[in-house]
């Protein structure tokens, strides 16, 4: 098992099966009256929070306690970072705490692999900067299978502000190593100069959404922020929502069986329609509690698993 | 004054021959000495002349001093290094430039020749008071507001011709400010996999290509810093073919390194301009051979710990390259010697207006030299660094070269590889 989770390209074929399988496993835990294993008892994992994230930060903290870990939640706000510790002797000072695990949140990229060389735990990237985010794409990955009974050669058009998105990074990379055909749609000056030789040579590019809709598995959208539009990416909230929001009339067009994914918080309205994320097709709730899962499977193979 | 008989040295790669260092001068014929060097193997370049070089003081003298800076360039085989402005306060007066000057002569091992802020605290709105700096006792020549471009086109013109009046230079950071906003690295491929702001070539490439305009519309000189992209080598070589009176220079690292090297994450890989393509770097190579960029230039920039030692986004670009600078420069040209006297030495003290530096190791000229053991490989080791900092990306690599001896007016300032004081 690999000691770090950084990136989704850390992961290969065999080892984000295996997560997903035993987050499989974790999700029927969640079913039980008493929902603890005794797995990590005695270990120690720091969620180390640089920026304000409640849904990852807690989504990390059950998955830790439900494995019987001692939990510390470290957050930026109200700690020795503000009054100007650096990255480094904070993590000097967790490694002295006998930190087995760091979940990082970060707003700088390549953060966690900073971390990664100051303390012998393993870390774990909860996001960093516009980099990437993999546990979000473990579980986006686990909600796939678990709605469409597969991942491999899966349709999924990934929308938005790509440019931005540590979601879609990671996203595209573990997609594509799963075998999923990956589309990544927004507007040019949101699209990541070389996005498929950088991240993985057989993704798509396309500027046109309605294009896409009628031929996706999986139509991810990603949130855009409306300061983007101060730095002119575009011209106005309007012009973004009418041209690659989705709404009701393009869900229409999507296949039956498709299902529509947000890694939330959503701009309702924005990039995707209220009726649309309320719809039967929508996941994001369901996303929110396979979160849970697909983080136990992490943490339970990075410290406690021999598998 | 002690004299000193260099035996059996190679001048640029000749055939062997003793060389008389007598009363600051080399000296006609052999003779006797009072001390005599075995040079067998040894290579004898004219001294080593750097126009970008980053030595903090006053300010950050935690990261760099004067002093500390003209050691690690003497042990780099330099005689002359040019001191950009970028200090604190700003070398954007008379008196910090003549404070840099005197401090240069008090250390004694290179000419420290201090840069002139081109604008005030180097804002880029009002012009610095360059024509009392070009007439202190540093006898300023050179205007750069390095680390910021000059932005604005219609002060850069008029700072390209008010300089004229001394026979002034501006040396340009070019890098359009919009186009480079929070940018982290170069823009591309890597930037997108890393997630990292993309700092795009045609930042670059577009001031120069409107400063070679300028300079061709006000007949005045313009020197390029640090060019660092393909699309630039190709502007510089329409321009030089037009006859505008540019030079350019290009840095060690950005002639070896590329842009792969952040995927680290370790900062010790940023700077600015960012390391660039595989495809730059051979264009790059391919222009310092050419001519159509005239010198190596190190920017040398020293950084405390805490500047490194920290998230990629948060640290300060730039690496130290005194102690270096031939050795990278030997592994990517090879033992050319006469185009590394050219590019390293001579047209470097051209492009300043340097006198005594730069000149043919010949009877009568001032012994500025240096002597380097091409046959000697050296493992970095950045704790043996004379610098006070110690961000060279070069730790662990192998480099081939050894700076054995460096003369200043026929005082040595390096000798057996070690700095004298």
């Amino acid at each position: 098992m690999i000691k770090h989770l950084k990136s989704a390209a850390d992961l290969d074929a065999a080892t984000a099966t295996l997560i997903l399988d035993t987050a499989g496993e974790m999700a029927a835990l969640a079913g039980r009256e008493v929902k603890k294993l005794p797995t990590l008892r005695g270990r120690t994992v720091v969620n180390l929070f640089y920026e304000d994230s409640t849904r990852t930060r807690i989504s990390f903290e059950a998955a830790a306690k439900r494995l019987s870990a001692d939990v510390i939640n470290f957050s930026a706000k109200g700690s020795s970072v503000s009054k100007g510790e650096s990255l480094k002797d904070t993590a000097l000072t967790l490694q002295a705490m006998g930190a087995d695990a760091v979940v990082i949140r970060h707003p700088a990229s390549g953060a966690p692999h900073r971390l990664a060389s100051w303390v012998d735990g393993s870390v774990i990237n909860a996001g960093d900067g516009t980099h990437e985010h993999p546990t979000q794409a473990l579980l986006d990955a686990y909600t796939m299978r678990s709605r469409l009974g597969k991942i491999e050669g899966l349709k999924v058009a990934i929308v938005g502000d790509v440019l931005h998105s540590r979601v879609a990074r990671s996203n595209v990379l573990l997609l594509t190593t799963l075998g999923a055909h990956v589309t990544v749609v927004g507007p040019p000056t949101l699209i990541p100069l070389d996005v498929a030789a950088a991240l993985a040579p057989g993704i798509k590019v396309t500027y046109d959404l309605d294009s896409v809709l009628a031929d996706s598995d999986v139509v991810m959208m990603l949130r855009v922020q409306t300061e983007r539009m101060q730095d002119s990416y575009f011209p106005s909230a309007r012009e973004y929502s009418r041209r690659y929001g989705l709404d009701a009339p393009r869900m229409r067009k999507l296949p039956e069986h498709a299902i529509v994914m947000h890694p939330g918080p959503m701009n309702r309205g924005m990039e995707i329609a209220p009726e649309v994320a309320d719809s039967s097709r929508s996941t994001i709730v369901e996303q929110v509690a396979n979160g849970v899962s697909a983080r136990m499977a992490v943490l339970y193979l990075l410290l406690g698993g021999k598998a | 004054m002690t004299s000193y008989l260099l035996k059996g040295v190679s001048v640029l790669g000749g055939s062997p021959t003793d060389l008389l260092i007598k009363d600051g001068v080399i000296a006609s014929g052999a003779g006797k000495a009072d001390e005599t060097i075995d040079a067998t193997g040894l290579v004898a370049l004219p001294g080593l002349v750097d126009l970008h070089t980053h030595l903090r003081e006053p300010g950050r003298e935690d990261a760099e001093t004067v002093e500390t800076g003209s050691r690690a360039a003497a042990l780099g085989g330099y005689t002359a290094v040019f001191a950009m402005a970028n200090t604190s306060p700003v070398a954007d007066t008379a008196g910090v430039v003549e404070q840099v000057w005197r401090l240069g002569r008090e250390a004694g091992l290179v000419d420290v020749q201090p840069i002139g802020a081109v604008t005030v605290g180097l804002a880029g709105k009002q012009m610095a008071e360059l024509g009392a700096m070009a007439t202190s006792a540093a006898n300023v020549r050179i205007f750069s507001d390095d680390g910021h471009c000059v932005a604005d086109p219609r002060l850069m013109r008029r700072a390209l011709e008010y300089v004229k009046a001394f026979d002034g230079i501006i040396a340009q950071h070019a890098e359009e400010p919009r186009l480079t906003e929070g940018a982290q690295m170069h823009e591309g491929e890597v930037s997108t996999r890393l997630g990292l702001t993309g700092w795009p070539a045609v930042a670059e490439e577009a001031i120069i290509a409107r400063d070679v305009l300028l300079a061709e519309h006000v007949g005045s000189r313009l020197h390029v810093c640090h060019v660092s992209t393909a699309g630039s080598v190709e502007v510089l070589r329409q321009a030089k073919a037009r006859g505008v009176r540019v030079t350019a220079e290009v840095t060690p690292h950005h002639l070896l390194l590329t842009d792969e090297l952040a995927a680290s994450y370790d900062p010790v890989y940023k700077v600015n301009p960012p390391l660039r393509t595989a495809k730059d770097v051979e264009a790059l190579r391919q222009a310092l051979i050419e001519g159509v960029i005239d010198i190596v230039a190190t920017d040398h920039a020293p950084h405390a710990v805490e500047d490194k030692e920290c998230e990629w986004a948060y640290a300060r670009p730039g690496m130290v390259g005194l102690e270096t600078a031939l050795p990278v420069v030997l592994s990517v040209l090879g033992e050319q010697w006469e185009l590394i006297a050219e590019r390293m030495s001579r047209a470097p003290a051209r492009i300043a207006g340097l006198t005594g530096h730069g000149t043919d190791l010949s009877p009568g000229s001032p012994a500025n030299l240096t002597l380097v053991d091409p046959a000697a490989r050296r493992v970095v080791d950045p704790a043996e660094l004379a610098s006070r900092s110690r961000n060279t990306p070069y730790a662990g690599t192998t480099l081939p070269g050894r700076i054995v001896a460096t003369f200043l007016r026929g005082e040595p300032t390096v000798l057996d590889g070690k700095a004298v004081k």
